[in-house]
C-alpha cells in the first residue's frame, strides 16, 4: 500500500482548464461571424480536426497514450487559437499545414504537452507568414466595407477552391488590415491623421475587428475570474503597450497611432489574454510573468512600428519564449525563512 | 518604483482574490495576522467527529508497545518476557540523546518481546512489547514533583524518564525541545511559549475535543511549560473553525493577563509551527534556525497536557486521545492506551461501513495508509480515517506538468514546486537543492491543487532521499580515506621505528649481507600479515609507490626501511671506489627489470585505488625530505652495491609475489565499506530501501 498524500485534491483536469480557455473563445468568435461571415467557422473545423488526427498521429508513432492527450484538448486550443489568427478565408490548405505544422513540430516533437518550449499556435503562424506571405496578409474586408459581401456559402466555395462567384474580383472582397494600411501609407509620408480618414478605421481600431477584439477582452476577463490565468500577464502586456505607444503618440502625434488604436487593432486582446498565457511555453514565477508580457508587449510595438510586417505579436511571442529559461532563473521568489 | 508597483498589485490581487472567495484569508472572526504565502481550504470534515465527547476504550486484550513511538534513537528493554508489570512502570529506558521511554499503560504481564506490524507506511514489522492486561489497572508507585519550587534543570533531567514527546504527530521527545535553551554556550532565552492549537488538518479533531473538555488541564500545562522555559508571553493559536474550544480556553486562561488566545484564519497547513509563528506574529524563523534562537518555543495542546500530568500526578506519558473518523459507524474521539490494536478502537467506533477499503493515519493531506487494521495505537496517533473509494478517490494517471504554476501559488513556502518537479524527475539533486527542496515541508498543498494529479510530495521525498543518500555515502568514503591515511602514516611511522631499530643494530659487527636477509624477511612477513587484512592492499600499494616512484630510477627498488638503515652508514662511509659505483649500477639495472614486472602487480591495484596511490605518489614526488632521502640512498646503494644485490632482487621477488596475492584480496573486498560504522551501514540500508520505494512510485506514473 503506497503512502500516496495527500489523498484528496481539488484542481481543475488539464481538460477542464483547456475547455473554459475554449469557452473563453466563444464571444469572441462569434463576433468573428457577425464580422466577417461563417467562413471562420470551417477555418475552426478544419484546424480542430487536422490538430485531432495530428496529435493522435504522433502520439501513436511515440508509442504514448492516445486517449487521455486526446482529451486534455490542448491540441484544440492551439488550432483554434491559430485559425482565429489566420485570414478569415485563408484556403483550406493552408489551414491544415499550420494547424499540423503546430502541432507535430512545435508540440509533439518536442515531446508533446508541457515540453513545448515555444508556443505551437505561433510557431504554426510563423511558418506561414514566412512561407506564404501574400496569401497570410490578404484579409477580406468585413462585409459591411466589402463592394461585394460574400454569403456562407460563397465563402465555403472560396476556401476550397479559391473561386469567387462570376464577376466578383478578389481586390472586391480583400482589404488592407488597418495595421497594414497605416504602415504603407507612413511610408508615403501621409500624416497619420489623414491616414485615419479611411473607411477601414473603426472607432478606435479597424472597423468591425475592434468588435472582436473588444469580445476576446471579455472572454479574458472571464478565465481572470475563473483563475486560468493569472492577472500579471495581461495587466503587464496591456500596460506596457499602451504606455510604448503613448509615449511615441505624444511625441509625434503625426508619426504614430495613439495607445487605443495598438490596444484595439491587430491581435493586441487575444495575445494578451490567450497567447502569451499558454503556461507551458511562458514563464512561472510572478514577477517572470511581467517581465514576459512587457518583452512581448515591447517587441510588438516594435515589429508592426518599425519591422517588415504589419502585426508583431506571433515574432515578439516567439522571441520572448527563448528567453523563458533565464527569466524564470532570475526572478525566483524569496523562499520562506530564507534571506534573497 | 517597480516594486512598489508589483507590491500595490499584489495588494489589489489579494483583494480582488478575497472578493471573488477564493484562496485568501478569508473569515471575519479570525484575529489579525500575518498571512504566508498561498495555503489552501480543503472540505473541513471536523464535524462528523467533534459532536460527541472524548469515549474512553474498554481495556483491549492485549497492547503492542512498538519501541519505536518517537524520534530518535529506540529505548532499551527493561523487562523480560512473563514479568509482571504495574501500570505505569517503565519498559524501556531512554537510550542515547534524543529517545524517549516506554511505560507499561495498563498492569498485566509482558507475554512477548517481539517483532510486530507497526503503524508506519513500509509496512515493516519492529520490536514490540506485547503486555496481556489483568484488568486491575494497577498503578505501580507515583512521584508528584513540586514543580514551582523544585530546580528546573533537575525538572527537565527528569522528563527523560516520563516518555512524553511531541503529540502534535511529530513525536519529538519534549526533554530535548525543554533542554535545548542554549546552543553552543549561547543561552537563549525563550520569552514567548506558543501552544500549537490550530489543528488545520481535515478530519483530525482531538486537539478541539481536548480543549473543549479539558481546558484547565491544558492551561496548567501551560504553566509548567513556562515555568520551565522562563518566559514570560503565551499565544495560543486556535483556528476560526473551533468557536467551541476557543471559548473553553479563553475561559480557562482568563485569570492570566499574559496568555492570548489568538484565533487564526481556518487554512491549511496553519499548523506547521513556521507558519503559525508567522501568522500570530510576523515573525519568519530563518530557514538554518531553530525557534529558540528567536526567542521561542512551540507545543501542541496535548503535549503541555501531558507535562501537568507528570509533574503534578507523576504519570508518564501512558495515553493519547485519538480521533477515529471517516468511514466508521460513530465517528469520535477516544482516550486511547498506547498499543491498543486499531480494530479495538473501530469496534467502539461502531465498526467500519462496508466500503472501508483500508485505514489511513494521520489527516488525508500528510497521513499515510496503514498496512492493517492490527496494527497498535502509538503516541504518533492522532487520527485514524477509515478509508473508502467514495471519500478517496484513487488518484488518476498522473498527466505531464503544464507549468500552470498553481502549486506554486498554493506553497506555504514560498517554494517553486513544478521547478523541484522538474528537477526530481531528471535527477538534477543539485538543483533541487539550490531552489530549497529541504525547505518543503511535504504538507501537500502542491500536489492539492495540481491539475495534472502529479504525485509531487513522492517526488520531493525521492529526491531528498536521494541527496541524503549521496551525502552519507560521501561523508563515509570521507571518513574511509581520513581514517585510510592515518593508518598509512602510522605504517609508515612503525616502519621507521623499525628501520631504527635495526640501525643501531647494524652498526654492530653485522655483516651486511645478513642484515639484508632480515629485512628481506621482516617485509615479507609485514606483506603477508597486511594481506591478511581487509585493508591491506591500499596501504601495500602506497607503500609500495613510495619505495617505487615511477620517475626516480636511483632508488626503484630500495625501499624507505632500507634508505633509512643505511642513512647513517651512508653519513660515515662516502665512497670514492669508481668499481663499487660501476657494479652498483648493474646491480640497478638488474633490479629494475624485476621492479617493472612488480609494476605490473601494482598497477593492477591501481586501477582499483587511484586516489590513494595518487595522493601518495604526489607526496612522494613533492616531499622535499624524499628526494634528499633518494640522495643518500643512492650513496648507500653504491656502497652495498656488491653485498646486498641478490640480497635486494631477492626482496623485489617477494614483494612482487606479495602484491600479487595482495591484489587478488583486493578483488574481493569492497572499497570503502569496511570503515563504514554499523550506524552509517544501517541508515544507508534504510534509505536504499526508500529509494527503492520511491523508485516503485515513479514508475507506477504512466506518462514520461
Amino acid at each position: 500500500m503506497m503512502n500516496r498524500s495527500p489523498y484528496i485534491t481539488d484542481a481543475p483536469t488539464v481538460s477542464t482548464i483547456m475547455l473554459k480557455v475554449l469557452l473563453a473563445l466563444i464571444p469572441g468568435i462569434i463576433a468573428y461571424v457577425w464580422i466577417f461571415g461563417g467562413g471562420i467557422l470551417i477555418a475552426l473545423t478544419l484546424a480542430t480536426i487536422t490538430a485531432l488526427l495530428s496529435e493522435a498521429f504522433t502520439l501513436a508513432l511515440r508509442k504514448r497514450p492516445i486517449k487521455p492527450h486526446l482529451f486534455d484538448l490542448s491540441a484544440v486550443v492551439a488550432a483554434w487559437l491559430l485559425a482565429l489568427a489566420l485570414p478569415p478565408l485563408a484556403p483550406w490548405w493552408l489551414v491544415v499545414v499550420g494547424t499540423g505544422f503546430s502541432i507535430i513540430i512545435a508540440k509533439q516533437l518536442y515531446g508533446g504537452l508541457g515540453y513545448n518550449p515555444f508556443n505551437p499556435a505561433m510557431v504554426g503562424y510563423a511558418a506561414l507568414l514566412i512561407s506564404f506571405p501574400v496569401i497570410m496578409t490578404q484579409w477580406p474586408a468585413p462585409l459591411t466595407l466589402a463592394d461585394a459581401p460574400l454569403s456562407f456559402m460563397a465563402q465555403c466555395q472560396f476556401i476550397f477552391t479559391q473561386t469567387l462567384p462570376v464577376n466578383t474580383l478578389v481586390d472586391a472582397i480583400t482589404t488592407a488590415t488597418p495595421l497594414d494600411y497605416l504602415k504603407t501609407q507612413r511610408m508615403l509620408n501621409i500624416d497619420t491623421s489623414t491616414i485615419m480618414q479611411s473607411p477601414i478605421f473603426g472607432i478606435t481600431g479597424a472597423k468591425g475587428a475592434e468588435l472582436i477584439t473588444a469580445s476576446y477582452f471579455v472572454g479574458g476577463l472571464y478565465l481572470l475570474q475563473q483563475r486560468i490565468i493569472s492577472w500579471h500577464l495581461p495587466t503587464a502586456f496591456i500596460a506596457v503597450l499602451a504606455l510604448i505607444s503613448a509615449a511615441f503618440y505624444v511625441s509625434d502625434a503625426s508619426q504614430f497611432a495613439s495607445p487605443a488604436f495598438h490596444l484595439m487593432s491587430g491581435a493586441s486582446m487575444l495575445c494578451a489574454f490567450f497567447i502569451i498565457t499558454d503556461p507551458v511555453s511562458g514563464p512561472t514565477t510572478p514577477r517572470g510573468k511581467l517581465y514576459f508580457a512587457g518583452g512581448v508587449a515591447a517587441l510588438t510595438y516594435i515589429i508592426r512600428v518599425y519591422g517588415g510586417y504589419p502585426d508583431g505579436v506571433a515574432f515578439a511571442v516567439l522571441i520572448m519564449n527563448m528567453a523563458v529559461p533565464l527569466i524564470d532563473a532570475y526572478t525566483q521568489p524569496r523562499v520562506f525563512g530564507h534571506s534573497k | 518604483m517597480m516594486m512598489n508597483l508589483i507590491h500595490f498589485t499584489k495588494k489589489l490581487s489579494q483583494t480582488l482574490g478575497k472578493s471573488l472567495g477564493g484562496i485568501g484569508l478569508q473569515n471575519a472572526d479570525a484575529d489579525n495576522v500575518y498571512a504566508f504565502n498561498g495555503g489552501i481550504h480543503p472540505p473541513q470534515h471536523k464535524q462528523e467527529s467533534n459532536t460527541r465527547p472524548i469515549a474512553q476504550l474498554p481495556m483491549p486484550a492485549r497492547l503492542i508497545l512498538p519501541l519505536r513511538q518517537h524520534v530518535g534513537n529506540v529505548p532499551k528493554i527493561t523487562v523480560s518476557v512473563g514479568d509482571y508489570v504495574l501500570k505505569g512502570q517503565m519498559l524501556a529506558e531512554a537510550e542515547g540523546m534524543v529517545s524517549a521511554a516506554i511505560h507499561a499503560p495498563t498492569s498485566g504481564h509482558v507475554t512477548a518481546i517481539s517483532e510486530e506490524v507497526i503503524p508506519h507506511p513500509s509496512g515493516l514489522k519492529d520490536q514490540c512489547i506485547t503486555i496481556a492486561p489483568d484488568g486491575k489497572d494497577t498503578w505501580a508507585q507515583l512521584y508528584p514533583q513540586d514543580w514551582r519550587h523544585a530546580d528546573k534543570q533537575d525538572l527537565i533531567a527528569s522528563l527523560r524518564v516520563s516518555g512524553i514527546v511531541g503529540l502534535g504527530g511529530a513525536t519529538f521527545p519534549t526533554d530535548i525541545k525543554l533542554r535545548t535553551t542554549s546552543r553552543g554556550d549561547k543561552v537563549l532565552g525563550v520569552h514567548t511559549l506558543i501552544i500549537n492549537a490550530a489543528e488545520c488538518e481535515p478530519y483530525i479533531t482531538c486537539d478541539d475535543m481536548l480543549m473543549r473538555e479539558r481546558a484547565n488541564d491544558i492551561v496548567n500545562g501551560i504553566l509548567v511549560a513556562e515555568h520551565l522555559m522562563g518566559s514570560t508571553n503565551v499565544i495560543i493559536g486556535i483556528e476560526d473553525n473551533k468557536p467551541e474550544a476557543t471559548q473553553a480556553m479563553r475561559e480557562a486562561c482568563a485569570s492570566y493577563q499574559h496568555m492570548d488566545v489568538k484565533v487564526v484564519p481556518t487554512l491549511y497547513p496553519s499548523g506547521d509551527a513556521r507558519r503559525l509563528v508567522h501568522l500570530l506574529l510576523g515573525t519568519e524563523i530563518p530557514s538554518n534556525k531553530r525557534t529558540t534562537e528567536v526567542g521561542l518555543q512551540v507545543f501542541n495542546v496535548a503535549t503541555v497536557m501531558a507535562l501537568y500530568r507528570y509533574f503534578e500526578f507523576g504519570e508518564p506519558s501512558l495515553s493519547r486521545v485519538v480521533t477515529m473518523t471517516g468511514n466508521v459507524e460513530v465517528p469520535q474521539n477516544f482516550e486511547v492506551l498506547f498499543g491498543t490494536p486499531l480494530h479495538d478502537m473501530v469496534k467502539a467506533a461502531g465498526g467500519a461501513k462496508n466500503a472501508t477499503s483500508h485505514f489511513i493515519m494521520g489527516g488525508p493531506m500528510m497521513g499515510f495508509a496503514l498496512p492493517s487494521s492490527d496494527v497498535p495505537l502509538t503516541k504518533a496517533s492522532n487520527c485514524i480515517i477509515a478509508a473508502s473509494q467514495a471519500l478517496f478517490a484513487p488518484a488518476p494517471p498522473a498527466m505531464p506538468c503544464i507549468r500552470c504554476a498553481r502549486c506554486a501559488d498554493a506553497c506555504p513556502v514560498s517554494l517553486q514546486p513544478q521547478e523541484l518537479y522538474w528537477f526530481a524527475k531528471s535527477d538534477q539533486f543539485d538543483k533541487a537543492r539550490d531552489y530549497k527542496l529541504f525547505d518543503c515541508i511535504e504538507c501537500g498543498c502542491c500536489s492539492y491543487v495540481c491539475p495534472s494529479d502529479i504525485p509531487l510530495v513522492q517526488y520531493y521525498r525521492y529526491a531528498k532521499s536521494e541527496i541524503i543518500a549521496t551525502d552519507k555515502a560521501k561523508e563515509a568514503a570521507d571518513l574511509a580515506r581520513e581514517r585510510n591515511d592515518a593508518r598509512i602514516a602510522r605504517i609508515e611511522r612503525e616502519k621507521l621505528e623499525r628501520a631504527q631499530k635495526h640501525a643501531e643494530r647494524a652498526k654492530g659487527a653485522q655483516t651486511a649481507k645478513a642484515e639484508a636477509d632480515a629485512l628481506d624477511g621482516e617485509n615479507k612477513r609485514a606483506l603477508n600479515s597486511e594481506a591478511k587484512d581487509g585493508t591491506a592492499p591500499q596501504n601495500i600499494t602506497s607503500a609500495a609507490d613510495l619505495e617505487l616512484p615511477k620517475d626516480n630510477k636511483e632508488v626503484e627498488i630500495v625501499t624507505p626501511t632500507q634508505s633509512l638503515a643505511h642513512d647513517d652508514r651512508a653519513v660515515s662511509a662516502p665512497t670514492t671506489d669508481k668499481q663499487a659505483v660501476i657494479a652498483a649500477a648493474i646491480a640497478r639495472a638488474k633490479a629494475q627489470k624485476l621492479a617493472a614486472a612488480a609494476n605490473v602487480a601494482e598497477e593492477e591495484e591501481d586501477m582499483c585505488l587511484p586516489k590513494v596511490v595518487k595522493s601518495q605518489d604526489e607526496k612522494g614526488h613533492l616531499g622535499d625530505t624524499d628526494n634528499a632521502t633518494s640522495k643518500t640512498v643512492t650513496v648507500a646503494a653504491v656502497d652495498q652495491a656488491k653485498p646486498d644485490k641478490q640480497a635486494l632482487i631477492a626482496a623485489a621477488i617477494a614483494r612482487a609475489k606479495a602484491q600479487k596475492e595482495a591484489a587478488l584480496a583486493a578483488g574481493s573486498v569492497p572499497k570503502n565499506t569496511q570503515t563504514v560504522s554499523d550506524s552509517v551501514q544501517q541508515e544507508i540500508t534504510k534509505i536504499d530501501t526508500l529509494r527503492a520505494q520511491a523508485i516503485v512510485l515513479a514508475s507506477s506514473e504512466p506518462n514520461d
